[in-house]
């Protein structure tokens, strides 16, 4: 058998376990953000529904969608790499794949695909029940396509290095909670940056969860604060410096090989 | 000539200012039966952790069937199926799954399932093949354990410590199962704590301390060289003879085991009892076993 056929299998093998993973336990990793987020959509349009309008002819509750459905992709595409890889070391399973053929750039790529694949599945099937309730237009479906995949691919990436970094479930927790959360909800989630003053404008530039609300959002409303084109731009330089350092990482073996 | 299942050359490993591994060589031989002893701490799980790229050598050269552990890992893993200490298992899966997976792996696919059902049968795991890892009692655990270190057919298997904690009874089942592959010219390195296992089983023997190895030879040879035979004396109330004492081995209510380098000493010790006057209520002569040698070498722990 030759090296590239035996690698594939290797690879395929490795993402094929990540996505049963969590698909075992789908009520947990699937249908719980999904509710989450549709009891987000039911207060704050309930709250919100007429009060607040963020583009002109688009009602609140149908604003909110897209950015509902992107901030759970994100959480849960970092969720799937970082906590497999922090239970598999705090279990010690890990060396079951550490004894393995398998070079990092195998490694790397199975574990973000599986991430993609969780982030893309909490993703769609948030708009399939949300299209059950309200009419959301799509203006660029290529555009919501690639902020999906990329988005689920940056925060798997990020996921992974969370993961090989945290020794234990607490540092997971506080990762998640001070850094992710913050990001997620000051990114423009629940509301247009424009509405915010110049300072916090400024800072939410800062924060590439911005970028990919926003360019998510225009592939529905084929509007936004800023161009995709910018948006994409940025998404894309941000997963490609996390990618590196993902890779650097795993090839030096830090934490995972003494 | 062939090459060898394991070469070891001038291996040293610092943690920090402990060194755990202080200049080892060693070379085992395709199909031998070898075992590494040790008392704990001595640097045996460290040299299997090395072979198995789990860690990375400070300073020297490991190679697994003639292919470098860091330089040429993807080959040299392929070669090895190691067993590790610990009881760990993936709690989402079932005992076939987990094989299949491990064997995917290392890039085998369904063509490997008839190896991995066969691996299922000869480790007793048939009836548990179905069954989530989680809920295997610990003897089952560690049969699942070996399992998965077999799944991709490695020519070279390393155990570390497999018998820690199992009943007689697995144990003796799990030998069986080692002895035949074996006989199937599967290369075996062990790690153990039982040494009249390393005694039974294996060809050769490399016996290390902080570090270092302090002996390496066939066990029938350490076993001439070093050890000889124990003479058992119970004696009563009787205080052994000053003479004797240079031999003394141990000694406790009556019973003196005595060392003897050569068999003419009995001889010797009976005429000094004689002299003595001193009543042998038993006496029993018998091999001296690794036990002894790895006491002499390794001193008392």
């Amino acid at each position: 058998m030759n090296l590239i056929n035996q690698e594939w299998r290797g690879t395929y093998t490795l993402f094929k376990k990540e996505v049963l993973r969590f698909w075992r336990v789908a009520f947990q990793t699937v249908a719980s953000p999904v509710l989450t987020a549709l009891l987000y959509l039911l207060i704050f349009s309930h709250v919100l529904e007429g009060h607040v309008q963020v583009y002109k002819n688009v009602p609140y509750t149908v604003f909110l969608i897209p950015g509902l459905i992107m901030m759970s992709l994100l959480q849960n595409a970092f969720a799937n790499s970082s906590s497999s890889l922090i239970q598999s070391k705090v279990m010690g399973n890990i060396i079951f794949i550490l004894l393995t053929p398998l070079t990092y750039l195998q490694f790397f790529i199975a574990f973000l695909a599986a991430a993609v694949v969780r982030g893309l599945a909490v993703g769609l099937t948030i708009y399939l029940v949300a299209i059950w309730f309200v009419d959301l237009p799509i203006a660029h479906p290529v555009w919501i396509f690639a902020f999906a995949l990329l988005g689920s691919a940056l925060l798997g990436t990020f996921g992974i290095i969370a993961g090989i970094w945290a020794d234990k479930f607490d540092q997971m927790a506080a990762f998640q909670n001070f850094v992710i959360m913050p990001l997620t909800f000051l990114s423009g989630v629940f509301y247009s940056i424009h509405s915010l003053p110049p300072f916090w404008q400024t800072v939410s530039k800062f924060n590439p969860f911005f970028y990919m609300i926003d360019g998510f959002r225009y592939g529905f409303f084929g509007k936004g604060d800023i161009s995709p084109w910018i948006s994409i731009a940025v998404v894309i330089a941000f997963l490609l410096v996390l990618a590196w350092v993902t890779l650097k990482m795993l090839k030096s073996g830090y934490k995972l090989r003494g | 000539m062939t090459v060898p299942a394991i070469k070891i050359e001038q291996v040293h490993k610092h943690f920090g200012s402990l060194n755990a591994l202080n200049g080892i060589d060693l070379t085992i031989n395709q199909g031998e039966f070898f075992a590494l002893l040790g008392p704990n701490g001595a640097g045996k799980s460290t040299l299997i952790n090395i072979m198995a790229g789990l860690l990375k050598p400070t300073q020297g050269k490991v190679s697994v069937m003639g292919h470098d552990v860091v330089n040429d890992y993807q080959t040299a893993r392929m070669a090895l199926g190691v067993v590790p200490q610990e009881l760990v298992f993936d709690p989402f899966f079932n005992v076939r799954e987990m094989l299949r997976f491990q064997a995917g792996y290392f890039g085998r696919g369904r063509e490997n399932d008839a190896w991995v059902d066969e691996v299922i049968e000869s480790l007793g795991l048939t009836d548990k093949a179905y069954t989530n890892m989680r809920k295997l009692s610990g003897g089952m655990k560690r049969r699942a354990l070996i399992a998965q270190a077999l799944a991709h057919k490695p020519p070279v298997i390393v155990l570390d410590e497999p018998t820690a904690g199992v009943d007689v009874e697995l144990r003796q089942m799990l030998w069986g199962f080692i002895k035949k592959l074996n006989r199937d010219g599967h290369t075996i390195i062990l790690t153990t704590h039982y040494l009249e296992e390393a005694e039974t089983l294996c060809e050769r023997v490399a016996m290390m301390k902080q570090g270092e190895i302090v002996a390496l030879d066939t066990t029938a040879n350490l076993l001439n060289k070093l050890a000889g035979k124990n003479l058992r004396l119970k004696l009563g109330n009787a205080v052994l003879p000053a003479t004797l004492l240079s031999m003394l081995k141990s000694g406790e209510n009556g019973v003196f085991t005595l060392a003897l380098t050569e068999l003419n000493q009995v001889e010797f010790v009976l005429s000094e009892l004689r002299k003595a006057k001193i009543h042998i209520e038993d006496m029993q002569l018998f091999e001296a076993d690794l036990e002894d040698v790895f006491m002499s070498l390794v001193g008392g722990v």
